[in-house]
């Protein structure tokens, strides 16, 4: 049982707030990604629930018991750095068994242990070599076997595949996620990487100037963002904002098509699309076509519509040519408003 | 056309590449030479026979003859001075590191008040004149019982050498990445015990590094061992009194034998000067 439970926490450097009043539980078992831009306090967060890092105020929570003003050695976790921080000078069974010896445990366990995660990171070859003697790929893979090794309650990552290249990063996300799984143990992850947070996770906490914006399963994150940063900041290319006038009986004007939306106090709200849901039809948005970039299965056109920057995925047999006009449009059920103010997302009815 | 004025325009070009690169060739054969060849007056008149060393012209070969090394060594005093002179800079190769390596890792570390301040203070000590400060020094020791000793030299030398113990092992501890050091705690270090797996094990080679060049500092120190010391005398002290009623050859033989081994050790330790500066030679 390792459920993670962070309350209130809030970290500041000096005049600089890093984190604003966090508060975040994630269930044992499960897989959290912590997801964001860089300066997003997302790494400041990990290292807090690592105790690298101590919280200006607040608790964290791991398996029940306070941990917050615990040394790192004393939480049960074991973590995986960005540039993997595999021990230079000893091999890679030393590197695996270092936690483990740190343990006192007897050698035969100790043994046991670093040949049974070295085989399920696939580097029981190279055991006797030192970390200089490694690939980008292979320390990564030590890195991680490391931490399983020690059998934790939980694993934090943060940016494990950041280092490397895109064809092994696609091959080591995939066994990751594999390996976790079968660990049972629970993780958080931190990445930058929307690709890799929808894929990894069960639930995505999105972040933004040291707030978490949403914290749900990937699709819903996908599907309904809770602001307006989370459906431009998820999803290449990202949603399509179009601002949206008051119009007679709840409904509301976009470019010169009239959708029925939700109740606002504002005479403008903020209408938002996927550019994948939009299909060309007669009574659609008018979309002047800027841009036509084919992509094999689909075609990327980068379009204006009222004056504002508007794409959309279609069908690659489309004919378009730049300049031409076409009518696109959304799917009923796909479309989003939010708030101009408060930019949360808005209900419709 | 066109190309004919590109081809004219070039050639000058390349021309001053060639020349800048001349000057540069030239300013390193300058530089070496005044380097090098004391050094090797020194070696070829250590070893040549008293003969060759008064004859004229001279011979730029070394004559290969140790008498004069051999008379040196057995002149009364010489190993008594060599082996305080080895005492001195083994105290002050312990302290200097010893304390040194402590500020080094704190540098490097950790974030403090006045910092940078520490860092040119630190710095600035090398800038106060050793003849200022040799009377009061000398009265002090007098009353502490200081004077004469060997580990009241070597005091004064660890002040002289800590700058750089310090700043050398900053840059050392600077290099490895903190984060090897958090993956140990993570792994059920304590702070200690994560510097002494981790950290210790690989700052080692450069400890030692700086740990001889304090010891250079010190063996070539000369100007507190003459005025602090009566009878242990250190070589570079001892040198110094008795060198000028000797004759040409043994000036010779004392100068090589007090040249070699920091010669020997600055050699070793290159990689880790530079180091020091920020220019990487790895």
């Amino acid at each position: 049982m390792a459920e993670i439970s962070i309350r209130n926490v809030a970290k500041r450097f000096g005049d600089f707030t890093a984190l604003h009043s966090i508060d975040l539980t994630v269930a044992d078992q499960e897989f959290m990604v912590l997801l964001g831009a860089s300066g997003c306090g997302k790494t400041t967060l990990l290292r807090i629930i690592a105790g690298l890092e101590s919280p200006s105020q607040g608790e964290v929570w791991i398996g029940g018991g306070r941990v917050d003003h615990l040394p790192p050695r004393q939480r049960g976790i074991a973590m995986v750095f960005q540039n993997y921080a595999v021990f230079p000078h000893l091999t890679v069974f030393e590197n695996i068994a270092f936690g483990l010896r740190m343990q006192k445990l007897a050698e035969g366990e100790i043994q046991h242990r670093v040949n049974r995660t070295a085989e399920l990171m696939h580097i029981e070859q190279l055991l006797k070599r030192y970390s200089g003697q490694l690939s980008g790929g292979q320390r990564q893979r030590v890195a991680v076997a490391r931490a399983l090794a020690m059998e934790p309650d939980v694993i934090l990552m943060d940016e494990p595949l950041s280092n490397l290249d895109a064809l092994l990063r696609l091959e080591m996300r995939a066994e990751l996620k594999g390996v976790l799984a079968e660990s049972k143990t629970t993780t958080i992850y931190v990445t930058h990487d929307q690709v890799e947070a929808m894929s990894l996770a069960d639930r995505i906490a999105v972040m933004n100037k040291g707030r978490i914006v949403q914290a749900e399963k990937p699709i819903e994150v996908y599907r309904n963002p809770a602001a307006r940063f989370v459906g431009s900041f998820i999803g290449n290319p990202p949603m399509n904002f179009l601002p949206a006038m008051k119009a007679e009986n709840g409904s509301w004007r976009v470019a010169d098509v009239v959708f029925k939306g939700p109740t606002s106090e504002h005479d403008e709200v903020a209408f938002a699309i996927r550019p994948e849901d939009l299909a060309p039809s007669g009574t659609g948005l008018p979309a002047e076509v800027r841009v036509i970039e084919p992509l094999g299965p689909h075609v990327l056109v980068t379009c204006e519509v009222d004056g504002h920057l508007f794409r959309a995925v279609l069908d690659s047999d489309l004919e378009l040519k730049r300049g031409q006009t076409i009518r696109l449009a959304p799917s009923p059920d796909r479309i989003r408003w939010f708030d101009p103010e408060t930019e949360q997302s808005l209900q419709a009815h | 056309m066109t190309a004919v004025t590109a081809r004219e325009t070039a050639v000058p070009a390349a021309d001053i590449r060639k020349r800048g690169r001349f000057l540069v060739a030239i300013t390193i054969l300058i530089l070496s030479v005044w380097v090098l060849a004391p050094i090797y007056l020194l070696a070829i008149n250590a070893l040549s026979s008293p003969a060759q060393v008064n004859a004229f012209p001279k011979s730029l070969v070394p004559g290969m003859e140790t008498e004069s090394i051999a008379f040196f060594l057995g002149f009364a005093g010489v190993l008594r001075a060599l082996g305080n002179s080895i005492l001195v800079a083994g105290i002050t190769m312990v302290l200097a590191i010893g304390l040194g390596a402590p500020a080094g890792y704190a540098l490097s570390r950790f974030d403090f008040r006045g910092k940078d301040a520490f860092r040119i203070m630190v710095l600035m000590t090398r800038a106060f004149p050793l003849p200022l400060l040799a009377l009061p020094l000398a009265v002090m020791f007098i009353r502490t019982g200081l004077d004469d000793t060997a580990f009241g030299l070597a005091l004064v030398h660890t002040t002289l050498a800590l700058p750089f113990a310090v700043l050398i092992t900053f840059s050392l501890f600077s290099g490895i990445p903190v984060e090897l050091e958090e993956a140990a705690w993570t792994l059920g270090c304590t702070r200690f015990q994560a510097f002494h797996k981790v950290v210790l094990p690989l700052v080692l080679p450069g400890i030692a590094a700086s740990a001889v060049f304090a010891f250079v500092i010190s063996w070539n120190e000369v100007f507190a061992a003459a005025v602090l010391t009566i009878q242990n005398r250190t070589l570079t002290a001892f040198l110094l009194q008795n060198i000028n009623v000797s004759p040409m050859h043994l000036k010779f033989a004392g100068g090589a034998m007090l040249v070699l081994p920091a010669l020997i050790f600055i050699f070793a330790v290159r990689r880790y000067l530079f180091a020091m500066w920020g220019i990487a030679s790895r």
